[in-house]
């Protein structure tokens, strides 16, 4: 395992660690924790029936040892509202935002280079200037302004997709479509900038000068060295993705973390919040481990 | 630094001047006139609006835009209470843009402070405020501001403090790496051997090349964290009514979008074209402020 891996692998576990207390010591210190995990309309025996039975009463130490070792054993406890365990609830809507954010990513992935790359190839030309406008505009837009006026002209207007859910494919047109356009700005200014690096650097010209087909050189040289700022930006990019889930999914009704987390918190439903966030981090940090995977695979600088 | 540049424009001899740099731009020109006449608008327009703002009229309901028969507050139409749009934009501007503003000088001061003092001391303190910033890195910004703010109650000082905290390592990474490369300059060197303090050092030598990296950043920060805050407050966990923001506004015209689409169209388009100009105008700046690549704008 590379030393940047297993620094990484460190410095993720570390900021698990420091989210959970976090996450403990906010709820206990900013009042009645019996005020986050019971409904607003509890009694006042109901409250302190519940300090009893999850020992709330007991010194604050000893109550973090208690919730540490739940969440080390993955035993969250169950929903409020369902009455089902918190772990399988999150897990069940995680697997629809991996869905939803790694077709997005992807399409993000392929149309960002081919766009990014052919602004690159003619700078300040027609294409160039389109697609840095678009990407501008894509990268300063609010999501979930584009979502509603995406259900107002694609869902009332022409009625051609359907407002929320997930039944059939149309279902998803709106969710990927909304999702895509933050990253592909983004990521499509990245790509463009490190191709024209790339493309004016010394190797270029060397291949070129020792008679390399344009072929090659795009992608046997330039892409090669210009795809380490874009998986840097990528790697950022997905892991944001949850931020847009949690726009999206709210608009569209998807059944995602995303959703599930804002109806928890609407609700004041503290168990699967917690879930929800150690399932979330869990999942960022074996995202940002295959970053540097990708990382040590295409630079031979970090392999050491 | 700049006249080791050639100039390829060869009838300037000299080196324009900032602003008249600005005025050659016409997108970033147009960028800042735009901030300009917002931020005037709201200090000086919102406050004689906010009577207007807050009249409902139950016969104006979603009144349509447009319509020159009625009052110029009317122009954008009338929400679902019949309360002029075009002033509610205005007085929403103000909680937008103070939060956003905050925040950006929040985090700016202990990101750039913190980021200054990492990059120059050789102590065990630099590693300690990366990982900490590493930290909050990890995870994705707006769910972390979600969590806290449900745990806080949500209010205008929580939200300030909130979208500045998660966005303190963006100012500490870059201010730290920049001052690193400094301190190893002859200048530094030089001022140190002269007797000069550290304090001095770094706040007469150090600060004034950082600095216009740092606002910058700032610039796009700003974008950002008006995106953020409209996205929270929308969701229903940001500012609380009676107050209001551009993204609660959206929030508000939502279940009206089949009858009313102006709205929730025009606060969305307010906040698409104030972090649309602060996109522009920080790419300027980032061409503007870089001695080796100014040359490019004065062409």
């Amino acid at each position: 395992m590379s030393s940047r891996l297993r620094r990484r692998l460190l410095s993720s576990l570390l900021s698990l660690v420091a989210l959970v207390v976090i996450v403990f010591f906010l709820s206990r210190l900013t009042g009645d924790p019996s005020a986050l995990y019971l409904p607003l309309a509890a009694s006042e025996e109901a409250r302190e029936n519940f300090r009893e039975v999850n020992g709330l009463n007991e010194p604050l130490l000893v109550q973090f040892g208690h919730f540490a070792t739940d969440i080390v054993r993955l035993d969250f406890g169950e929903s409020l509202r369902t009455s089902r365990p918190a772990l399988e609830m999150v897990l069940e809507a995680f697997a629809w935002t991996l869905q939803l954010a790694v077709l997005t990513i992807t399409l993000v992935i392929v149309a960002a280079t081919v766009i990014g790359s052919l602004a690159a190839f003619n700078v300040g030309g027609a294409f160039d200037r389109v697609a840095t406008v678009m990407s501008l505009i894509g990268a300063s837009a609010p999501d979930f302004w584009i979502a509603i006026i995406g259900i107002l002209v694609f869902s009332i207007g022409f009625g051609w997709l359907p407002t929320s859910g997930t039944g059939t494919v149309w279902h998803w047109i709106l969710p990927i479509a909304v999702l895509f356009i933050r990253p592909f700005g983004l990521i499509t200014q990245v790509v463009r900038n490190a191709m024209i690096a790339a493309l004016h650097a010394p190797y270029t010209k060397t291949a070129r000068a020792k008679g390399a087909g344009s072929r090659r050189i795009i992608f046997g040289h330039a892409l090669r060295n210009a795809s380490l700022p874009i998986v840097t930006v990528v790697g950022d990019q997905a892991a944001g993705m949850l931020n847009g889930a949690v726009i999206v999914e709210t608009i569209f009704g998807f059944p995602g973390v995303g959703k599930l987390m804002i109806d928890s918190i609407l609700m004041r439903d503290f168990s699967v919040i917690l879930a929800s966030i150690v399932v979330t981090a869990i999942a960022i940090l074996l995202m940002n481990m295959l970053i540097d995977l990708i990382y040590a695979a295409l630079d031979p600088r970090t392999r050491t | 630094m700049q006249h080791s540049i050639p100039a390829p424009a060869p009838e300037s001899t000299q080196p324009l001047g900032t602003l008249s740099l600005l005025r050659r731009d016409p997108a970033a020109s147009i960028a800042t006139l735009f901030l300009v006449v917002m931020v005037g608008a709201t200090v000086f327009v919102a406050p004689a609006l906010q009577d207007a703002a807050e009249s409902t009229d139950l016969r104006g309901r979603n009144a349509p835009p447009f319509d020159l028969e009625r009052d110029w507050q009317f122009f954008l139409g009338a929400d679902a209470l019949g309360r002029p749009i075009l002033p509610r934009i205005l007085v929403a501007a103000r909680n937008t843009l103070l939060i956003a503003g905050c925040s950006v000088l929040l985090a700016l001061g202990i990101g750039g402070g913190l980021g200054l003092i990492a990059g120059y001391s050789r102590g065990a303190i630099s590693p300690l405020l990366m990982r900490m910033a590493d930290i909050i890195m990890s995870f994705p910004s707006l769910l972390l501001a979600v969590i806290v703010l449900y745990m806080l109650k949500p209010s205008i000082l929580n939200l300030v403090i909130v979208l500045s905290i998660t966005r303190i390592p963006v100012y500490l990474r870059a201010t730290r790496a920049e001052v690193m490369e400094i301190r190893q300059r002859m200048f530094v060197q030089a001022a140190a051997v002269m007797g000069a303090s550290h304090l001095r050092i770094i706040l007469t030598h150090i600060l004034p090349i950082v600095l216009p990296t740092l606002l910058t950043i700032a610039t796009l920060e700003f974008a950002f964290v008006v995106l953020a805050e409209s996205a929270l407050s929308f969701l229903g966990i940001g500012i609380q009514p009676p107050e209001i923001t551009w993204g609660m506004m959206v929030a508000q015209g939502k279940p009206y979008l089949v009858q009313a689409w102006w709205l929730s169209f025009w606060p969305g388009l307010a906040i698409i074209l104030t972090t649309l100009s602060l996109t522009l105008l920080s790419n300027w700046m980032r061409l503007a402020f870089d001695p080796a690549q100014r040359w490019r704008l004065e062409q």
